[in-house]
């Protein structure tokens, strides 16, 4: 574990570079592959290499390095199989394809060492699900594999130490005829430089390293993995009972520079709403022009497109100034990077697709403009900046409103005592071990015992019953249904002698050509049309060049004529044409008619949210914030009340004809959209007659037809009655069968774990196709088998994911006995920061007939008219 | 006004006149005719998800015929026809009804009980559907409407047809609702797929849209009733 900058990644090689200079000068031991890197970016992976083929080159080294990624050729790839390099580096997914290989037990049985590059940021996700099923494979195909996982600072390692460890022990490689000569797993969470003497697994060795120590030969001392030492063989986790979990080595490296960080503060008021930050482009631009190079981090890919849109408006002196986000096209992107590294860039407006650790330039400047979310997030982003470990990284931080000072000054102070958000231990997802299971059947004949064992070796999947691994089976073979309706067209089919096959070729390329837990939303083609001089409004469709994509779901909303900000510029929507999003462009001086999405797409992390609530709480910290925050918040004071660091603070009061209540849980936005819904439902049952409501990262907001106070005033119990712990029992269930939401995590269940794929082979499905169809599978699955597996599945993610059931579960037991509930005759300076956010997001309150009774009485209208 | 008094949603299955015969859009989908004691229904497509099964080895839940004869059910229970008429692509593929489960073949013949069961040609479906009880035709004609799957590229007044799927999208404010529906321009109709695994194509692409070069409303089946939508509020894909 060391902070950004130290040098880890290549430490993490050395142990390898000193074997293999060793193995190159033995010219009869057979060749074959040494070490497997894994990364979470397939862009880290092609820069590491980069970054290794110099020193291999001027140190002379005899060693083969090389790529695999979803570009590698095919010829490249079969060559790789029969004549693997010394060193590999790869992405998760190509991972899962080669352990899915038939000659992966060949391939992997001379692997010595795994290094996971960016543990910390995979492990969060099904993508580091899927990478510890494969990490138990390689485990297990090669005994006394040594697995070392980098790391940014966490502030609980521990997850991260079990995750590199078999957590049981692991039967014989498949098909090999003799027994594993040792267990020896040799595991280091994470390498600084100046490594000591490791200690071996199991024991949990932990050693603080507070100055790097140039002096010190790194890797000399490290185990030589070729001569793996006995080491006590871990009991298996199912029987050890209290007995400490094995866990890999932890050797930290401490301190590095202190970052140069600042709130940018431009002695003005800012608004109460919105993320654009427009007020401080001007102050954005100048630090450009003050900087080599700056790179200008926002939270989504339409801010970015805002933001690189003002600061062109801005740019008189023609500043070399790219935007970069995924929508992009690929080439364009390209374009950037090599642009970047080059030198040629003043500044690069990214998203988090620049997130992570690739050093493309000598950036000099970091601006984060917007809310930073989390505090692990802004340390990555700010360690962009002077890469290098004895130089401070220079950031601003950029609010958007005047809640973003507050985030802003929590992720300051957070900076400072260098606290971290913790990553939550996950519990493995069924889908993504049904796609592993049919991976494995691809891969060769297992033995479902063996298999388990495996898997459960595995700390996602370490509690994973017996009767749950079958019935992951059992949906791989044929669906999982009470409905034995598919028996005869198995998947996998189990053969007398108790081996579980896969059932053809046609299934393995199935498998192949859905392999990964990346399920993108739709998206559609943005291509430049033409208009025809001579007929306005005819536009040529195929004319022009394709600028990116876009999401379905922003695609769906647009009318003919709408504007929108694209790639850089405004763009009139001309509407869809055989799955392309065709495009004008809008005349000079437009302004965006669309008012796209702007908020952040990542919710306010738990740890940060704590600490803005602590924030509030503590007027004697506010002398730390900007003036004028300081002001509002004793303005809010004053009108209503501030809440303590572990209240809820509820207003109510009328405006205009409507009656509101707004409330102030600071839990993120995902986690206060799935309160508004039920907050909703309840009103709704008490009579109040909710219309809508609407939601942001801080609090939410419900509007009613009836007086919420009066109610408050008659019964004292109805305000704690309201948020009430079960809530999130039959409402919510009721609720999440029929959640658009809950259909969305669905079908990312349903395309991971196979029911439905991605591409058939040699035909590609486009995203619209597969939509629909998922959401009428839904329907019928939850009625009629409604504890289905990819239901489970779902609902294990809508706990975490999209609807952030657990945090919202969490503030409940929080606020229970602590809600501070005000009557006040008027909106409060509090409230009016979510008041401002009605109308601007999607108001799910409303149902879909509440929709189309809107567009009946258009016609009716007419009619009449 | 007395307390308790509920004004009754009249148009939750609202009346159309059609060559001169009332047809009741019914919320399920189906289109019930009083004067014919008929409930038409159009595009069951059964045994849908065991022909990706059988075809290309995805597994969906093969519900999908239960749920299709369980709406059906409710819908005959509701009008108790003396006629069903499934106005094709009642199954997904030739081999369906082999594939069906012996219980909903027992569905089937439950419904077909007592009362006369047309099955039209319909593309998928274009040879008669063996063991499944009913009649077969190419057409019916039942008063002044004329009853076949594709709908006639010239219009035809009267005719009731399916085959299309139609379904009609509003789009207001950041929200799309996608529905089927039926459309009609008044002298003609289009029904929607009645199958639960039945996609749908947008009213507003020409394949639709030619039909009815007057124009035409779609009715689109929300969820506590049926909504009368104009052309000008339909969205494209």
């Amino acid at each position: 574990m060391a902070p950004t900058g130290a040098g880890k990644t290549l430490a993490g090689f050395l142990p390898s570079l000193v074997a293999l200079a060793e193995r190159g000068t033995q010219k009869l031991k057979p060749a074959g592959l040494h070490t497997l890197y894994v990364s979470p970016l397939k862009a880290l992976a092609v820069d590491i290499a980069r970054n290794l083929d110099a020193p291999i080159a001027e140190m002379g080294l005899p060693v083969r390095v090389e790529t695999r990624t979803g570009d590698t050729p095919a010829h490249k790839r079969t060559r790789q199989i029969s004549r693997p390099p010394d060193i590999l580096l790869t992405t998760p997914e190509q991972l899962a394809l080669l352990i899915a290989h038939r000659e992966a037990a060949e391939f992997f049985s001379g692997l010595r060492c795994v290094v996971l590059d960016e543990l910390h940021a995979l492990v969060t996700s099904k993508r580091g699900d899927l990478l510890a099923l494969a990490l138990a494979r390689l485990h297990r195909l090669s005994p006394g594999l040594a697995a070392i996982g980098l790391s940014a600072t966490v502030r609980e390692p521990d997850e991260l130490r079990k995750y590199l460890v078999p957590q049981g022990p692991l039967p014989f490689p498949p098909s090999a005829g003799a027994p594993p000569t040792l267990h020896d797993e040799t595991a280091d969470t994470v390498v600084g430089p100046g490594v000591g003497p490791l200690s071996r697994a199991g024991e949990g060795e932990e050693r603080e390293l507070t100055e790097p120590d140039s002096t010190a030969t790194p890797g000399a001392d490290v185990p030589d993995p070729e001569t793996p030492r006995p080491s006590p063989q871990p009991s298996p986790a199912r029987e050890r009972g209290q007995v400490a979990p094995p866990m890999a080595d932890l050797v930290t490296v401490a301190g590095g520079a202190k970052a140069d960080l600042r709130m940018l503060d431009l002695g003005r008021a800012l608004p109460i709403s919105g993320h654009t930050a427009w007020h401080s482009m001007p102050a954005i631009y100048e630090l450009i022009k003050e900087h080599r190079t700056t790179l200008v981090f926002v939270n989504t890919r339409l801010q970015a497109e805002y933001t690189f849109q003002e600061l062109w408006r801005l740019n008189e002196d023609a500043l070399p100034i790219a935007i970069h986000h995924g929508s992009l096209d690929a080439q364009q992107r390209r374009r950037v990077e090599a642009a970047m590294a080059a030198g040629q860039l003043r500044a690069i407006v990214c998203t988090a697709t620049l997130d992570l650790g690739i050093d493309w330039g000598d950036v000099d400047l970091v601006v984060n403009v917007g809310a930073p979310k989390g505090a692990s997030r802004i340390m990555q982003r700010i360690g962009r900046a002077n890469h290098r470990m004895d130089e401070p990284s220079k950031a601003y931080l950029v609010p958007g409103n005047r809640f973003e000072m507050l985030e802003c000054q929590a992720a300051l102070d957070a900076v400072e005592e260098a606290a971290q958000d913790t990553p939550d231990a996950r519990q493995g997802a069924l889908d993504v071990l049904a796609q592993h299971v049919l991976g494995m059947a691809c891969a060769d004949a297992f033995d479902p015992v063996d298999l388990y064992d495996e898997i459960v070796s595995a700390v996602p999947y370490a509690g994973l019953t017996w009767e749950a691994f079958e019935q992951v089976v059992d949906y791989v073979a044929t669906g999982g249904y009470a409905l034995r309706a598919y028996e005869r067209f198995a998947k996998i089919l189990r053969g007398p002698d108790g081996l579980w096959r896969v059932r053809d070729a046609r299934t393995a390329q199935a498998y192949r050509m859905n392999v990964g837990t990346i399920v993108e939303a739709a998206r559609v083609r943005v291509r430049l049309g033409r208009t025809l001089r001579g007929k306005p409004g005819t536009v040529l469709p195929k004319s022009g060049r394709v600028l990116g994509e876009i999401e379905d779901e922003f695609a769906e909303t647009l009318t003919v004529g709408d504007t929108f900000l694209f790639a850089g510029e405004t763009l009139r929507f001309e509407g869809l044409a055989e799955d392309e999003c065709l495009v004008t462009r809008a005349p000079p001086g437009t302004d965006p008619a669309i008012p796209s999405y702007a908020g952040a797409k990542f919710p306010l992390s738990t740890f940060l949210a704590a600490r803005v609530r602590a924030l509030i709480a503590d007027p004697f910290a506010w002398d730390r914030l900007p003036k004028q925050i300081g002001e509002y918040l004793v303005q809010q004071r004053r009108r209503s009340v501030l809440p303590g660091e572990r209240d809820l603070l509820v207003e109510t009061f009328p405006r205009g004809k409507r009656y509101y209540l707004t409330a102030f849980p600071f839990e993120g936005r995902l986690a206060h959209q799935t309160l508004g819904m039920l907050l909703t439902r309840r009103l709704e049952r008490d009579g109040l007659r909710p219309l809508g409501f609407a939601a942001n990262d801080y609090g939410i907001a419900i509007w009613t037809t009836r007086d919420v106070s009066e109610r408050a005033a008659r019964d004292p119990d109805f305000i704690g009655d309201l948020f009430a712990v079960d809530m999130l029992g039959d409402d919510l269930e009721a609720w999440l069968d029929e959640s658009a939401m809950m259909k969305r995590t669905f079908r990312q269940c349903a395309v991971i774990a196979g029911l439905i794929e991605r591409h058939h082979p040699g035909q590609k499905k486009s995203g619209r196709q597969v939509t629909i169809s998922t959401d009428l599978i839904y329907d019928v699955l939850r009625k009629h088998q409604p504890d289905h597996l990819l239901l489970r599945a779902a609902r294990q993610d809508a706990a975490t994911g999209l609807l952030d059931v657990r945090r919202l579960g969490m503030m409940l037991e929080r606020i229970q006995g602590r809600i501070i509930h005000r009557s006040l005759d008027r909106v409060s300076p509090l409230s009016v920061s979510v008041m401002l956010e009605i109308g601007r997001e999607r108001v799910y309150g409303e149902g879909a007939d509440e929709i189309l009774a809107e567009a009946e009485a258009e016609l009716l209208q007419e009619a009449l008219s | 006004m007395a307390a308790g008094l509920r004004l009754e949603k009249t148009h939750k299955h609202p009346t159309l006149m059609l060559a001169g015969e009332t047809l009741v859009l019914d919320l399920c989908g189906g289109l019930w005719l009083p004067e014919h004691r008929t409930l038409i229904v159009s595009d069951l497509h059964l045994e849908k998800g065991s022909s990706y099964a059988a075809r290309s080895g995805q597994f969906l839940p093969p519900y999908d015929t239960r749920e299709t004869l369980a709406c059906l059910h409710e819908a005959v229970a509701r009008h108790e026809p003396a006629r069903v008429v499934a106005l094709g692509d009642s199954f997904h593929d030739a081999r369906g009804p082999e594939r069906m489960e012996p219980g909903d073949r027992a569905l089937v013949a439950a419904l077909q009980e007592g009362r006369d069961w047309v099955w039209i040609a319909g593309n998928h479906d274009a040879a008669v559907n063996e063991g499944v009880g009913g009649r077969y035709a190419d057409a019916l004609t039942l008063g002044g409407l004329v009853l076949r799957h594709e709908p006639s590229p010239e219009p035809v007044p009267g005719e009731i047809a399916g085959h299309l799927h139609p379904c009609g999208k509003v789009a207001m404010r950041g929200r799309a609702v996608r529905r089927r529906c039926f459309v009609t321009d008044g002298t003609r109709l289009v029904m929607p797929a009645f199958g639960a695994y039945a996609g749908g194509l947008n009213v507003r692409d020409k394949a639709i849209e030619g039909l009815f070069p007057k124009g035409f409303t779609a009715h689109l089946l929300g969820d506590g009733r049926v909504f009368a939508i104009g052309r000008a509020q339909l969205a494209r894909d």
